[in-house]
């Protein structure tokens, strides 16, 4: 626990060093002023938290000064820390106890798809689970060779399918071939695509169904990558993937960039999506179970 | 959600009887209708605060035209100087000895190597002789994905995964000038403004090479972030526009605004699709009114008008001519299918519709739409000249022939000729409102 911790320090260390105690300078020893309130909303504002959270989150704060009294800048720190993780859960353990379970991975254009599969793989391995992938973005440039040279790295098997091929085919024989295999995991990378595009979007649909038919009851989780520094579209990206497949889960990437990836709130609220995962680095052990409280303080540390 | 801005607008000031001037107060209550859609529209917070200031001692005071209303005059004065805060768009550097360097820099996934690529096509289209060089040597296949679009294209590719970026671009620049090259494309790996090792690999380029562009490719659904990479950028490397990527969705897009009012660095380039001719030259008036949330109805007219030629122009002249006198035929609403398919693929078309029209337009598949646009066609072809100007001679026998020479059933000719009722009666209401009637689809 405490490596997890210090690796979310890490990765946001990165990001808040030049702005650290800019909440505790914002929100100091002072006596609250009109001028605390348009700071605040300034800072989660900043944050991407978007204008309902933010003033949800206002709101809520006034009440408490009114009930609890609250009268100095600095309390309201520790009720603000408090009402941001309130609104979000912690992430429920994975359920991937059939096997194999598939898991299909979905998001726009350069979230960071690709990256977070090699990624989950590895985290995968660790727990001792065989894979296999399945490269179903046949659409993009060299999206093939890019799952694949990390399949070499991790030395799990990909699935993959000719460039412009259907990859809804690519994905049943992804999942035929880890039904055969015996192996505990069948991740499947889509290409990208922005929510707005009705036939990428029916593509997708129709993907989804034939991984079910490969393997009836899959897949068994379908996540959604979503760039931490997306702002106020990340609830209508998360909404039209979640009709469109029914999404379970939403993993955070490029969290280590120097957005806080506010729209998680919106996001949690609006649609009852977990986040799961956050990416926050490079490196295959960057990306770690969603820890609200972290994610919290990354908030606060902001400018 | 924010949908529409002059909608909201409207209704503040439906309250208000129109008057000679916009008091404090009246922009008082539509600053604030503003405040929430720049902010929804990702603007940065502090952008929006002195934009709002701006704009609000320009409007106080202002006379409201015969021709506007209020709502209309506001949004009028926000829009100007929206417009005027975007600037006017910057044409591409390509000036001073060949070969001319355009770096692509940016964060990881913004669209750098795609950016690339149709950067290439679009330069190579003019007549240029193109290089790319493949700078990316960290994520896996980005060499390979800027290699394959080259193959595409028919451009060159320089890629040597042993060498630093630094001294691959030195080689590329050194080949470019030998071969008689004009332009190099330098593509760069996705880094975050703060990696300072990462930055300083920038620099190192930059100073090899010495690019006369320098293009900041930005993601449009980045949120309130994108001012401060902006700035880190900016910090490192001499930013020299911006390319501002996937327009397609549905993302307001004010980081453009937030950028350009703080650094003064222009936009230059739009992409708007996964192709590689999705490449568009900005345009400041449709990229302040999607901000502004009225979706992106110049883009439409412009469509539209760019599938018009002249002669076409002069039928729908006509065409309005007899609309608006009410004798509107079948012959017409062939002619207005086939303009409307020349505009290009439906779905990108409703993909600019603003507010509920464009809400409504997602909801429908625009293959069917496509699919009985072809039907339609081909009933109006199966009738005689006669049938089309007069639809009353419509009898059974000769749905039935119509039916039977289109390939469908006579159902399907009936719900035509309804459909075309229908189109019809909307002309003669439209004709008696005086168009007033048809606002209420935009709201």
């Amino acid at each position: 626990m405490a490596d997890i911790l210090s690796r979310w320090r890490a990765g946001l260390s990165k990001t808040s060093k030049a702005t650290f105690g800019q909440i505790a300078a914002l929100l100091g020893a002072t006596e609250i002023k009109p001028d605390t309130w348009d700071d605040l909303e300034a800072l989660l504002i900043q944050a991407d938290l978007g204008l309902e959270t933010t003033a949800s989150v206002l709101d809520e704060l006034k009440r408490l000064t009114r009930t609890e009294g609250l009268t100095r800048a600095n309390e309201l720190t520790a009720a603000l820390r408090a009402d941001l993780r309130k609104r979000l859960d912690s992430p429920p353990p994975l359920n991937l106890r059939d096997r194999p379970s598939v898991i299909l991975v979905v998001g726009v254009n350069g979230s960071g798809k690709t990256t977070t599969i090699a990624k989950l793989a590895a985290r995968l391995q660790a727990e001792r689970k065989s894979i296999l992938l399945g490269a179903a973005d046949t659409f993009r440039a060299a999206a093939v060779d890019q799952l694949q040279v990390w399949g070499d790295r991790l030395k799990v098997e990909v699935i993959s399918g000719a460039p412009e091929s259907d990859p809804g085919a690519v994905a049943f024989n992804a999942v035929q071939a880890g039904v055969a295999r015996g192996v505990d995991v069948i991740m499947i990378d889509t290409a990208g695509r922005l929510h707005t595009r009705f036939n990428l979007m029916e593509e997708l649909k129709k993907v989804n169904r034939v991984v079910g038919k490969a393997l009836p009851g899959s897949p068994h989780e379908v996540w959604l990558v979503l760039d931490a520094t997306t702002g106020q579209n990340a609830l209508q990206q998360a909404r039209a993937f979640k009709d469109a497949v029914n999404v379970t889960g939403v993993i955070l990437s490029k969290l280590d960039s120097s957005a806080r990836g506010g729209m998680a709130f919106a996001i949690q609220k609006e649609l009852g999506l977990p986040i799961l995962f956050a990416g926050l680095g490079e490196k295959p052990e960057d990306l770690q179970p969603f820890d609200p409280d972290a994610f919290v303080e990354g908030i606060l540390s902001s400018s | 959600m924010f949908e529409n801005l002059t909608g909201r607008l409207n209704q503040i000031f439906d309250q208000l009887r129109r008057r000679g001037k916009l008091s404090e107060a009246d922009v008082d209550a539509a600053m604030r209708e503003v405040h929430l859609a720049l902010l929804e529209a990702d603007v940065h917070f502090s952008v929006v605060k002195s934009f709002i200031a701006r704009v609000r001692e320009r409007a106080v005071g202002v006379e409201v035209s015969k021709a506007l209303n209020p709502g209309q005059q506001v949004i009028k004065i926000v829009n100007d100087e929206l417009i005027g805060t975007l600037g006017e768009p910057a044409p591409l550097n390509m000036t001073g000895p060949k070969p001319r360097v355009i770096m692509m820099v940016g964060l990881q996934g913004s669209g750098k190597t795609t950016g690339a690529g149709k950067l290439a096509r679009l330069l190579r289209s003019k007549g240029e002789r193109v290089m790319m060089v493949a700078g990316d040597p960290y994520r896996p296949a980005a060499v390979q994905q800027l290699q394959q679009l080259g193959e595409r294209l028919d451009v060159p590719v320089e890629a040597d995964m042993s060498l630093k970026p630094p001294e691959l671009a030195k080689r590329a620049f050194e080949k470019a000038e030998k071969g008689g090259f004009g332009v190099m494309i330098m593509d760069t790996a996705g880094r975050s403004q703060l990696d300072a090792e990462l930055m300083d690999e920038l620099k190192a380029i930059a100073a090899k090479v010495n690019p006369v562009e320098t293009l900041l490719v930005i993601d449009s659904m980045i949120g309130q972030e994108a001012l401060n990479i902006a700035q880190g950028f900016r910090g490192n490397v001499s930013i020299t526009g911006l390319m501002l990527t996937k327009m397609d969705g549905d993302s307001r897009g004010g980081a453009a605004i937030s950028i350009r009012s703080v650094t003064g660095v222009p936009i230059k380039f739009i992409g708007t699709g996964e192709k590689l001719d999705a490449l568009e030259t900005y345009d400041p008036a449709r990229l302040s009114s999607r901000i502004l949330g009225m979706g992106d109805m110049i883009g439409l007219i412009e469509k539209a008008e760019a599938a018009f030629d002249a002669q076409s122009a002069q039928s729908l002249q006509k065409n309005a001519d007899r609309m608006m006198k009410g004798q509107f035929s079948l012959e017409d609403w062939l002619e207005q299918m086939k303009q409307m398919k020349k505009m290009g693929p439906l779905s990108q078309i409703m993909d600019m519709l603003p507010g509920q029209m464009g809400q409504a337009a997602r909801q429908v598949d625009p293959k069917e739409v496509e699919r009985s646009f072809k039907s339609s066609e081909a009933i109006i072809h199966s009738m005689t000249l006669k049938e089309r100007r007069n639809p009353d001679i419509l009898n059974a026998s000769r749905r039935r022939r119509i039916a039977a020479g289109s390939g469908v059933e006579v159902q399907d000719v009936n719900r035509l000729i309804k459909q075309f009722r229908e189109a019809q009666k909307m002309m003669k209401m439209i004709q008696k409102t005086g168009g007033k009637g048809l606002g209420r689809l935009f709201g």
